[in-house]
Parts: structure tokens; sequence; C-alpha cells
């Protein structure tokens, strides 16, 4: 079950097309080489989520297929998919232990081996949580759960992260000190990242491509510096600029 | 204290409507009392095996109910939130909010049709055991109708307690690859472990306080509850004492059961509203996709069998002269009166409270509530823990001192449905009266506008909808309660319900079948109305 891969995997959308109930359609065409990380940026409802729900079998597209590793994962269901998510929050149950719901990752019925136990201990030592094995959810921080869930990844060893907003609800030192554990660790296992954000201080620091998404398609796709450095896309340009404005 | 002298109109009106429920509880109490002090030997002899034996049976049946409604609840409510999309969902949750608005004389007949000696399943019930089907009257035939009623009440209120899982841990289950036990162990029993001893609650407490249920269907001393046991006593027996004593189990029991309620925090009004599913990501495997759909099927054809068959049993009567009959006539036009007066009633009390909470709550700021906005705020509530039954009763022996006591029968019925329909009407306005009053409570008082003009221009246009709704609500549940009319009833003042329950106390079911058709689509023809005008309101 716990395919190790240290390779990376590569993540192919072709020709995906999706809509909700009532919506407009949405068309994804996007290939990302394995171990990149990458930011996705784009205004709210613009499709970030849409895009990692598809990647991880959430929601299903109407047309096109979604490869990952050079296999086609379109019709698979989301825990066959070689791949780990972290939302902006709920990724931990409430009545479950930390060291429970990182044991999770290994066994979905908890049944686990003295040696998940061993990667459970170590996962949580990694994360800077050694000794919180025992505590419930809500005697943590924020961002103390967020490491519980990535403690969770690092166990499940599936070569794809995807993060949703995983720290819009930190402050400004925690996010910069998370992003540079997931980097740190993600590189253990050679892992593959996407992650969807509206902090382009996020993507700097994490990413080093940046997909730039806006009604329901990929609008831009290049560098993050040279996004960044404003040289690259007058509507991304204008995105940011409608952010600081707005704020 | 200016803005104190603003709300006294507002004061006034919750003071008159406080007095009204006092006098009202107090009126039986008094007449209970007094029917005690005279012969309270006999109100003491009446604490025999008799009592005891009711009392056992009311409990037992109420546990077996709960039971039997709330475990397969739980079971149907997960089949519907595993699958959050098919045909006929929708459809579904709409029938399974039925049984809240039938009259509970309509589904005992409904039940009877279906499963009694003459029903429609005797022959085949007949066929397999090879004798006689005897029906179901007694144990058998309450639990039936009480899992009608309670099943698609209980399998709501799961779902909406299972709706609050948030979509994100859905996600995470699919994606860890839990199946069907483990989501069960994970996600959803924490979430209902949390609410089940709320819905539990409720559903013994609607299922211990049963009165026509058990009276059309129980009966003998081997079925009979506290409620029918005091109707008994007053009705037939003629034997105040007894009732006294039938009167004060019941009120302890169920003041025993709304106080253990309200420490759960649970609803004691039975209401789920369920939000639209929201996208889910589910992936159930074929055998789990079987069970559930065998699962909401058997549910589906359990709640619908006893509304079919008032359907088609009503059909089958002979509708055209009942249709020209004058006793019909006549309890259609008593029904709509009383109904009417009772829903006019229940708005006047219950807006008369929420006015007088909310200038409490003004006047105090951020002090503690006093005792009159308490007694204004969970007034409403109190009213449940004395049922229906336990104030006729004592309004009942009171009257027997002033001649005669049937004549007082629609006052009595107006009374007690408006202050039964009250903590209903009291959710649908206050919310929409809070609203409006924080917005608009500066600017009445910048421009000096109060009293009957600040109702007239401010407070009326925002509360019409929500009126309109409390009042469908409350004349539908006072055209369906046999309660009250059971007590006071005489061929003089008939309701429908009464009608019904003569027609069917002299065998003549095929009429009882018509009657029950017709009240059942006025009853549902107003919540029908009373659910559009809710919608509509956002």
């Amino acid at each position: 079950m716990t395919e190790s891969n240290k390779a990376g995997a590569g993540v192919k959308l072709e020709g995906l097309l999706f809509s909700y109930p009532g919506g407009a359609e949405m068309h994804f065409d996007l290939s990302i080489s394995a171990s990149d990380r990458v930011a996705l940026m784009g205004p709210s409802g613009s499709g970030k989520s849409t895009l990692l729900n598809l990647i991880a079998g959430f929601e299903l597209p109407s047309a096109g297929r979604v490869m990952i590793d050079g296999r086609d994962v379109t019709g698979s269901p989301p825990h066959h998919r070689p791949v780990s998510m972290i939302f902006q929050e709920n990724n931990l149950f409430a009545h479950l232990t930390v060291g429970q719901n990182v044991g999770l990752g290994r066994s979905p019925s908890l049944r686990l081996s003295a040696q998940d136990r061993a990667a459970v201990t170590d996962a949580l030592a990694r994360t800077g949580l050694g000794g919180k094995e025992k505590r419930l959810p809500n005697e943590l921080s924020g961002g103390e759960r967020q490491r519980v869930a990535l403690a969770r990844v690092l166990v499940r060893e599936r070569p794809v992260l995807l993060l949703d907003e995983p720290f819009a609800s930190l402050g400004p030192a925690l996010r910069d000190e998370m992003l540079d554990l997931i980097a740190g660790l993600s590189d253990e296992q050679a892992m593959t990242i996407l992650m969807a954000t509206h902090d382009p201080g996020d993507a700097e620091r994490l990413s080093g491509t940046l997909v730039f998404v806006e009604e329901g398609r990929i609008a831009d796709f290049g560098r993050t510096q040279a996004f960044l450095s404003g040289w690259e896309s007058p509507a991304f340009n204008s995105y940011l600029g409608a952010r600081t404005g707005s704020r | 204290m200016t803005a104190f002298r603003a709300q006294r109109g507002r004061l006034a009106a919750g003071g008159a409507a406080l007095a009204g429920i006092g006098l009202l509880l107090g009126g039986a109490f008094l007449g209970l009392a007094w029917e005690a002090a005279a012969s309270w030997e006999g109100a003491l002899a009446a604490f025999d095996g008799y009592l005891l034996r009711v009392t056992r049976f009311t409990l037992w049946q109420a546990g077996l109910s709960t039971i039997l409604s709330v475990g397969p609840a739980i079971l149907v409510a997960r089949a519907l939130a595993r699958h959050p999309r098919f045909w006929g969902r929708e459809f579904i949750l709409q029938l399974f909010a039925v049984p809240l608005a039938l009259p509970a004389i309509v589904a005992a007949l409904g039940v009877l049709a279906l499963y009694g000696r003459s029903g429609y399943f005797a022959p085949l019930f007949a066929a397999t055991s090879g004798d006689m089907w005897p029906g179901i009257y007694g144990l058998s035939g309450i639990l039936i109708a009480h899992v009608f009623f309670n099943l698609p009440l209980a399998t709501r209120l799961c779902l909406a307690s299972l709706e609050t899982i948030p979509a994100d841990q859905w996600r995470l289950s699919a994606q860890l690859g839990m199946g069907a036990f483990a989501s069960f162990r994970f996600i959803e029993w924490p979430v209902l472990r949390a609410s089940l001893p709320g819905i539990a609650g409720l559903v013994f407490m609607l299922c211990a306080t049963s009165f026509t249920i058990v009276l059309t269907l129980g009966g003998g001393p081997g079925a009979t509850t506290l409620e029918v046991a005091i109707y008994q006593a007053l009705r037939f027996d003629f034997d105040p004492a007894r009732a006294i004593a039938l009167t004060l189990v019941q009120v302890a029991l169920t003041g025993t059961i709304v106080l253990a309620l309200a420490r759960l925090g649970a609803s004691t009004m039975g209401d789920a509203s369920l939000p639209v599913a929201s996208r889910r990501a589910l992936f159930p495997g074929a055998g789990e996709k079987v069970l559930n759909t065998t699962l909401i099927l058997l549910a589906l054809l359990f709640v619908a069998g006893p509304m079919l068959a008032t359907v088609v049993a009503g059909l089958a009567a002979d509708l055209v002269r009942l249709a020209g009959e004058r006793p019909v006539h006549q309890a259609t036009l008593t029904s709509f009166i009383l109904a009417s007066l009772a829903a006019v009633l229940c708005l006047m009390v219950s807006g008369a409270l929420i006015m007088t909470r909310r200038a409490l709550e003004l006047a105090r700021g951020a002090r503690i509530p006093g005792f009159l906005e308490r007694m204004s705020d969970s007034g409403a509530a109190m009213v449940l823990i004395v049922p229906p039954i336990v104030i006729g009763a004592g309004w009942f022996i009171l009257l027997l001192h002033f001649g005669d006591v049937f004549a007082f029968a629609p006052a009595m019925v107006v009374a007690v449905n408006a202050v039964m329909a009250m903590p209903f009407a009291v959710r649908v306005i206050r919310p929409a009266y809070d609203a409006a009053s924080a917005r608009h409570e500066k600017l009445c008082l910048a421009l000096g506008i109060s009293g009957w003009n600040r109702f007239r221009l401010v407070d009326w246009p925002a509360l019409r909808r929500p009126a309109a709704v409390g009042f469908a609500f409350a004349m539908a549940l006072s055209l369906g309660d046999l309660g009250v009319i059971a007590l006071f009833g005489s061929d003089d003042v008939r309701t429908l319900p009464y009608l019904l329950l003569q027609r069917m106390g002299s065998y003549r079911t095929a009429d009882a079948a018509g009657i029950a058709l017709f009240l059942a689509i006025l009853c549902l023809g107003l919540m029908f109305i009373a659910g559009r005008l809710g919608k509509s309101r956002t």
C-alpha cells in the first residue's frame, strides 16, 4: 500500500473539463515535472482549489485525463492515487490523539504494526512534535495542528503533496517556519508539491514554478522569480496590484 | 430612563401574555388542588397497582419506541449521508418531514388501514401464518405508529448532525482509504454520539406523552398510558380522584424529561433544518451501496405505507355522501373557527412575549437577565412540561363546579391549542423581530416612533411573513389536535378529529377513512403554505 517513491512523480492534466452544477466550464491543461515545487495563484473562485481537488480525485472531470507518474488515474478513487493533501483546516479528527491522527496515514482502521508506530514517532519528532503523541488536537496551537497534518503526509510517503492554502490562518513568522519545514522534509522524499496560495511571499519562499489560474483556466505558467519581478505577466501584476490595493 | 418609558407598551403586552398563560396553567392546578383537598383520601387510594401498571407501561412503550425509532434512524441517516446525490433523495427527505405535520389520528388510521385486522396486509399475514390475522391493536400497534412518526424525525435529526461534518473530513477519509466501518468509527459516530442523547430524549418525550395514538391503537388495561388513563378516568369512570393521582405522576414524569432534555441542551421541538447536501467526495464500495439502498428503500416503504393506505382508504370511502352530511359540515366549520382563533391567540401571545423579551434585553444592557425576561424567554418552553391533557383535566375538574363542562369546550380548545403552538410560533417570529429591532431601535428612539405607530410602520412589515408562517403552523397543529377536544367534545361541539374518533368508535371505518383523508389534506396544505412562505422569506 505504501509504495515509497524517492524519485518524485510528474503530474499532467490533459484537456481536463469540469464544471459545478450551474457554473461555467473550467478547462485545465498542465504539465508539472517530477519533484518540482509549484505555487498556484489566482483570484478567489478562479479554480485553484478545484484544480487540486481534481488531482486528488475529490472531483471527477467530465472529459480529459489526470496522469500522475505516467499513470492514468482519472477514474481512481482518492486513496488509490499517489497523492496527499493538506487543507486549510479540519485536517485532524478532534476526538483522536495526535499519534492516532498520524497513524491513520498508515492504516485507515488504525491497525498499526510496530514498524508503523516507529514511523509515526519518527515523523512527529521530525515535525517538532516529539512527546506530544498523546495530546488531543484542541490542546495544540494552529501551527502545531498543521504540523500534525504534515507528519501524516510523511508517514504516507506519497510522491505528490497538494496544499490548499494551508497556512492562511497562521501569522507571518509561523508561515515561513512551516514553509521551510515543508521544503526540507519534502526534499527527503523528493516530493512534487502543488500549493494554492494568495500570498506572493509564500510562493517565493517555497516554489520554483508559478501557475496563474484565472476564470477556470491556466492563464500563465513560468518561473516564480520571473512572475514576482513583474516582467512576466500583466494579468498577474494586476492581480497582485488589486490585492495590495484592497489591503 | 426615557428608554425604559418607551418600552412600557411592550412590557405591558408581555405581562398580559404571561398572566394569560399563568391563568391557564393556574386554573388547571386550582381545579386539581380543589378536588384533591375535597377527596384527598380517594386520590391517595388511587396510588395503587393500576397506577403502577399504567406508569410502567407508559415508560416501557416509550423506551421501546425510542430504541426502534432511533436505532434504524442512525443507519438510514448514515446511508443518506453517504449518498449525497441520487435521484429521489430530495423527495425522500420531504416525505420524511410529512409525519411531523400529519395529525396523529390520521396516522393511527393509516396504520390500521394497512396492518389492522381488516387492513390491506391482513390477507397476506393470514396466508403466511395460516391463521386469522388478529390486527395490531395494543403494544404492537402503538410501537408501529410511534416508529412511523419518530423514525423519519430521528433520521432527519441524525442527518442534520452528520451534515455538520466538514467537507474536508470526508475528503480526508476518502484519501486515507477508510472503508464504511472505519469512516463510521472515526467520522460519523463521534458526531452522532454528541447529538444522540438529545434526539433519543426528544423521541422518548414525544412517545411518553403521546395521547391520540395510544387512545386509538392501545386501550384496555394492558396498553394504557398515563394520559389515556386520565382521559378514561374523567370521561368514562368519572373518577376525578384517580385523575389527580395520574396527573401528578404525569407532570412529575414530563417535568423530569424536559429538565433532562434542557440539561442535554437538546431541542424540544424536533425540527431539523437540512442544508442542501454539500459536494462531498464519497466513494462507497459495491457492498455498502447495496446495503444502503436496501436500508433507504425499507425506511421509505415503512414511512410511505400508512400514508398511501390513508389515501387509498380515503378515496374508497363514500366521499360524495360524506361531503353532503351535516355533521361533517358542522365539524369542518367548527374546526376552522376554533383553529383560526387559536392561531390568532397564539400569534398575539407569542408576539407579546417576543417584544417583551427584546425590550427587557435592551433595557438591561449588559446586566444579567431579570426574572421577567427569563420568563418571557423560556416561558414558551415551560408549557411543554404540562401536557394539554393535564391542563384539560384540571379545568375539566374545576369547571364541574360551574355547571355544564361541555359548554366551555370552544374556549378550552382555543386557549390550550394556542399555548401549545406557542413554542413553534416563537421560534419562527423571534429571529425576524430581533433582527428588525437591532436595525431600527435607535432610529425609532431618535424619531420618537413608538407604541402602535411603531408596530404599524416599523415592526409589522418585517413580521408579516414570519407571522403568516406561524399562523399557518399553529392552525395546522390545532386543526389536527385531538387532546382537549377528546375531553370536552360533545355532539354540540365537534371538531373534525373528534368526529373522526366518533366514527371509528362506532365502527364506521369507511367514513373515518374519508374524513381522515380530508383532514390530512387540510393540515398538509397549511404546512405546505407555511413552508413556502418560510422559504421565500430569505
